[in-house]
């Protein structure tokens, strides 16, 4: 009996135990008619090489573990950076269970959104008593400042009309008048979760912007974009605009809603932007996005309304910051204060030191259209090499973007843009043009354990490690951060590769 | 070792008028009938299984929620792909639909399975047709064709595809069945078409009788089978092998002799579906996802089945006896010896935790099985259960529930984000066991809580194996002292509310 209860053994070592491997392979063996041995082994090589490569690439429609999600999520995630704002999904209640729960798994933290829980009737009849009913609902329970609706694909294929329905169910007192219902129609089989958060920002804005009156001031917008760091990376943002003392205005911002105390008290709604704030956005000089493929749509309905805009892709770095802050410095007139100066040469200080260990180091990058750009750009900057950089949800805009990033490097000259690409190909890929390294989220975990690829997670979804989201990797400060990151990865590499006694332990080195 | 306690039911009732006021009147109303108190039962002479008092706690349920009261219910697809079929591991799952269903659920129930994935075995893969706009207009049957091709292709170790249909699928009129039937001709292998679009019924539940119904219809009597039976052959059915449950089960019933031929669908393989009608008998673990399946194996094949309950040693030793009995006095024999072989470990274990975890109050909201089912583990520990309810639970359930929990306990169906967070607030357990949407809220206000879906990670929770882990696991979410750090000292620390204490 392995179990005892001085030393309670728990699924990791108990099912290493005898009795249980024993168990394992009899009912293997007698029960599972499994496939044989050596078919297994000569799959398990065959998937290796290039003829499978072949066949894996060829495939036109079968999707294997992708690595983007469906446009309500995006909504849900954009909505939770407004002040105040419960997050209302039209249609069946499944998607909101899973909407909620793939939020809390990454930030560890209470994610709130209600469903309309439409069913068969609905279906036959369309959704617009489920409206009716649940922001009556919604806004009693919840006591939400605003409530903003999007869609899942089941309202949108039988074509349910938001904004007739909201009007409606006002008409009915289901909230009051007043009270601020915005919307977008979110369709899960158009985009991913990056044109969700799009479409749901510029609901908003439409909401609080339209027929408004602009009266242009010297303050800009700032869109964060979907983004699984946003706890540090908008704190840093705003600490960086502080510093320059520029007016600005955070247009959807998640960092307080995902990162709350623990002090006795549940706060349902915690920080984001103030509803008056967003109406107030209207009159900004310029609205910049931080993540471009997340904001096309939002960013040219600002330019209609007048705004100057500018788009970033996920800066990381020293010169991807120094855009970032050239850009704001232009626009706002304010000087870039000696305090990033040194911040910048703080981590061009940590390039230096560590250049030798970053140099040529091969990486595959898989995540959002921004994140690849940001990491692909930040790795040349360093002297490492981006070889397969992979966005499922990447378009051909993109792929002409990451074309032009990679030419305008030495470093990336090797690159190659994968676009529409899920992580069953890039397992191909990884083993057919073996990497140093993998940047991406937790999904590439498979990845590192089939072609022993060191996976370092920097994208949402976290799941299986704790609070890097806490911490930003925009900025200077956030350059420390991702550098550290990468860094750890390579030397904890460098060790397990050279630590066996007697045999490769020759270049243990105590310092490196 | 049962305990005897009274929960407060007066109090209890209290609680639920006042969280029912928060509602529109329409919709108090609605949700009054999925709230009550657990009463004692008039005629005594009926007994629960573990000899404590039985109580009545039935209220409405399989309704549908309420829209915009934050059910914490998932879907039909959920219920199929995520439940029922999803561990199945060496079929190929496609989410067939837009990409999101597959990628929330995709490794996110811990079925854990043997095998080399990706080669012949798929559990933690997702597999999705990821519609697009083109598929909703032209419909999808045409695509499904070329992904069933090209899984073939792909993967050709698999030894069948079940297709878990999304919202859109019914409602495009995609004839996913022709499909099936067409290609399981041409590839020559078990190809099974679920309708479990999230729509579909009023919660997960509608979606386990659909996947049941669909191995009856596309699996079972499929194929021939050369399996030899033996008298002690039996099946555990509804353990999913969370955090490897199943295992710990298996364990024990091979310890007492018996021979399980099936595990569904835990780490099952589809040639266990296929072979489980020879059993001699259905030992089904979670009753409400897949006793549907049983009674048709009972009503065709003459399969008796029997619930059983592995959690915690006063529940193993009766259930082992139960389980024994059907199969003669060797292995009651048997049966007898592993629970006197076993019985050191538990008093040890049981010695260490219980002066740690002795009282404390817990309120439980599971799916379908547990909120009853792991009663008496607690109170193996010494530990009261206040509150509990069922996601997607139906009348069966609460009428079985009375056989585990006292009167007095607070009992809530479906619940609503409003009203659990008001329960636990008012009520102030010592420990909240519920789902990762539940857990971060809880925490927030300083009550200690465990996943009781995923085992937080942890398990398995099965037979005695199990008992020393959730041991252990409740006593490091209640001991730690992470919770007497809430409160800043130079904040002076606010008096509670007293009504809850009594």
């Amino acid at each position: 009996m392995p179990q005892s209860a001085d030393r309670i053994l728990d699924h990791a070592p108990l099912f290493r135990e005898p009795e249980y491997t024993e168990l394992l392979a009899r009912k293997r063996e007698n029960f599972e008619c499994p496939a044989s041995t050596a078919d297994i082994e000569a799959q398990s090589e065959y998937s290796k090489g290039w003829e499978y490569r072949e066949k894996n690439l060829a495939r036109e429609a079968l999707v294997i573990n992708p690595a983007k999600a469906c446009q309500p999520l995006g909504a849900v995630f954009a909505a939770a950076g407004f002040e105040g704002t419960l997050s209302f999904v039209h249609g069946s209640q499944g998607c909101v269970a899973y909407y909620r729960s793939h939020l809390a798994r990454h930030f560890k933290e209470p994610a709130s959104a209600v469903s309309s829980s439409m069913t068969e009737d609905a279906a036959v009849f369309g959704g617009l008593n489920n409206m009716v009913d649940g922001l009556a609902n919604a806004y009693s329970l919840y006591d939400p400042k605003m409530i903003a609706v999007s869609t899942t694909c089941m309202a949108e294929v039988i074509g349910d009309d938001l904004h007739a329905f909201i009007e409606t169910s006002r008409q009915k007192g289901s909230v009051p008048q007043e009270f601020d219902v915005p919307f977008a129609h979110t369709p899960a089989f158009v985009g991913s979760h990056v044109d969700g958060y799009d479409n749901m920002v510029k609901g908003v804005v439409e909401h609080f912007w339209e027929g408004k009156e602009r009266q242009p001031n010297d303050t800009i917008n700032i869109i964060p974009g979907f983004d699984g760091f946003c706890v540090g990376n908008n704190r840093e943002l705003k600490r960086i605009l502080n510093l320059m003392g520029v007016k600005y205005t955070m247009v959807q911002d998640a960092s307080d809603q995902y990162d709350t105390p623990s002090d006795g008290e549940f706060r349902m709604y915690y920080g984001g932007t103030k509803l008056e704030d967003v109406a107030a956005a209207v009159n900004a000089k310029a609205t910049l996005s931080m993540q471009h493929y997340c904001t096309r749509k939002v960013l040219d309905y600002a330019a209609d309304k007048g705004h100057m805009t500018a788009s970033f892709r996920y800066p990381l770095g020293v010169s991807a910051t120094d855009e970032l802050l050239l850009k704001i410095a232009e626009l706002t007139g304010a000087a870039i204060p000696e305090e990033l100066t040194l911040e910048r040469g703080r981590l061009v200080d940590a390039l230096a030191d560590s250049q030798a260990y970053l140099h040529g180091k091969r990486f595959a990058i898989f995540g959002d259209p921004d994140f690849v750009s940001g990491v692909t750009r930040f790795l040349m900057e360093c002297g490492a090499e981006p070889v397969h950089c992979l966005a499922t949800n990447g378009t051909k805009p993109w792929v002409e973007d990451m074309e032009a990033l990679l030419a305008s490097s030495p470093f990336g000259a090797d690159g190659k843009v994968w676009q529409g690409k899920d992580l069953w190909h890039l397992r191909s890929l990884l083993f057919t043009e073996p990497v140093d390294f993998m940047i991406g989220s937790s999904y590439g975990k498979y990845l590192e354990r089939d072609t022993n690829t060191p996976l370092i997670r920097l994208a949402f979804p976290i799941f299986d490690r704790h609070h890097h989201h806490r911490f930003p990797l925009w900025g200077y400060q956030g350059g420390l951060r991702l550098v550290t990151t990468i860094l750890d990865k390579i030397f904890d590499k460098l060790d397990a590769d050279s630590n066996e006694a007697g045999k490769t332990d020759i270049s243990f080195d105590l310092t490196r | 070792m049962s305990l005897d306690y009274k929960n407060d039911g007066a109090f209890h009732e209290k609680v639920i008028e006042e969280v029912l006021a928060a509602y529109p009147e329409k919709f108090a109303k609605r949700r009054r009938k999925h709230l009550t108190v657990a009463k004692p039962v008039a005629d005594a002479s009926e007994t629960a299984e573990d000899g404590g008092t039985v109580t009545e706690c039935s209220v409405k349920s399989n309704i549908k929620s309420l829209p915009g009261v934050m059910t914490i219910r998932g879907c039909a697809y959920a219920g199929s792909k995520g439940v029922v079929w999803g561990p199945v591991k060496d079929m190929v799952h496609i989410s067939h639909g837009p990409v999101g269903c597959g990628q929330y659920s995709w490794s996110q129930r811990r079925n854990y399975y043997t095998g080399t994935t990706g080669i012949d075995t798929f559990v933690t893969m997702q597999f999705t047709s990821d519609f697009q706009e083109r598929d909703i207009v032209f419909g999808g049957d045409k695509k499904l064709v070329k992904i069933i091709d090209e899984i073939d292709t792909l993967f050709p170790l698999a030894k069948g595809v079940t297709v878990q249909s999304e919202c859109p699928i019914g409602l495009i009129g995609d004839d996913i069945e022709a499909v099936a039937k067409k290609k399981a001709k041409e590839i020559g292998k078990t190809i099974v078409p679920v309708r479990c679009e999230g729509f579909r019924g009023v919660s997960q539940s509608l979606g386990h009788h659909i996947a049941n119904d669909t191995i009856r219809d596309w699996v079972l009597d499929k194929k021939e089978s050369d399996y030899e039976p033996t008298p002690y052959d039996v099946n555990i059915i509804g353990d999913y092998n969370i955090g490897g449950d199943a295992w710990a089960s298996r364990h024990l019933l091979e310890q007492i002799g018996l021979r399980v031929i099936a595990s569904w669908s835990g780490d099952t393989s589809l040639a266990e579906i296929e072979r489980a009608p020879k059993a001699k008998l259905n030992l089904i673990h979670c009753y409400r996802s897949m006793n549907y399946i049983c009674r048709h194996m009972e009503e065709k094949y003459g399969v008796a089945w029997m619930e059983y309950n592995f959690f915690g040693p006063s529940q193993i030793a009766a259930s082992l006896r139960k389980i024994a009995k059907q199969f003669g006095p060797e292995i009651e024999e048997k049966a007898e010896q592993v629970i006197l072989a076993n019985q050191p470990l538990v008093d040890k274990i049981i010695a260490k935790y219980r002066p740690r975890l002795e009282g404390k109050t817990v309120m439980l909201y599971v799916g379908g099985l547990r909120p009853r089912h792991i009663v008496t583990a607690y109170e193996d520990l010494g530990m009261k259960i206040v509150g509990a309810g069922y996601e997607f639970a139906h009348n069966d359930d609460y009428q079985r529930t009375g056989h585990y929990v006292r009167e007095g306990t607070l009992i809530y169906d479906d619940v609503t984000g409003y009203e659990l967070d008001a329960f636990i607030q008012r009520v102030r357990p010592d420990l909240v066991g519920s789902g990762i949407k539940e857990k971060y809220p809880v925490q927030k206000l300083g009550v200690p809580f465990r996943q009781m879906h995923s085992w937080d990670y942890s398990g398995p929770y099965h037979a005695y194996d199990g008992f020393a882990i959730f041991a252990r696991d409740m006593d490091l979410a209640i001991n730690n002292p992470v919770w007497g750090l809430f409160d800043p000292p130079w904040k002076a620390k606010e008096t509670p509310v007293l009504e809850a204490a009594e």
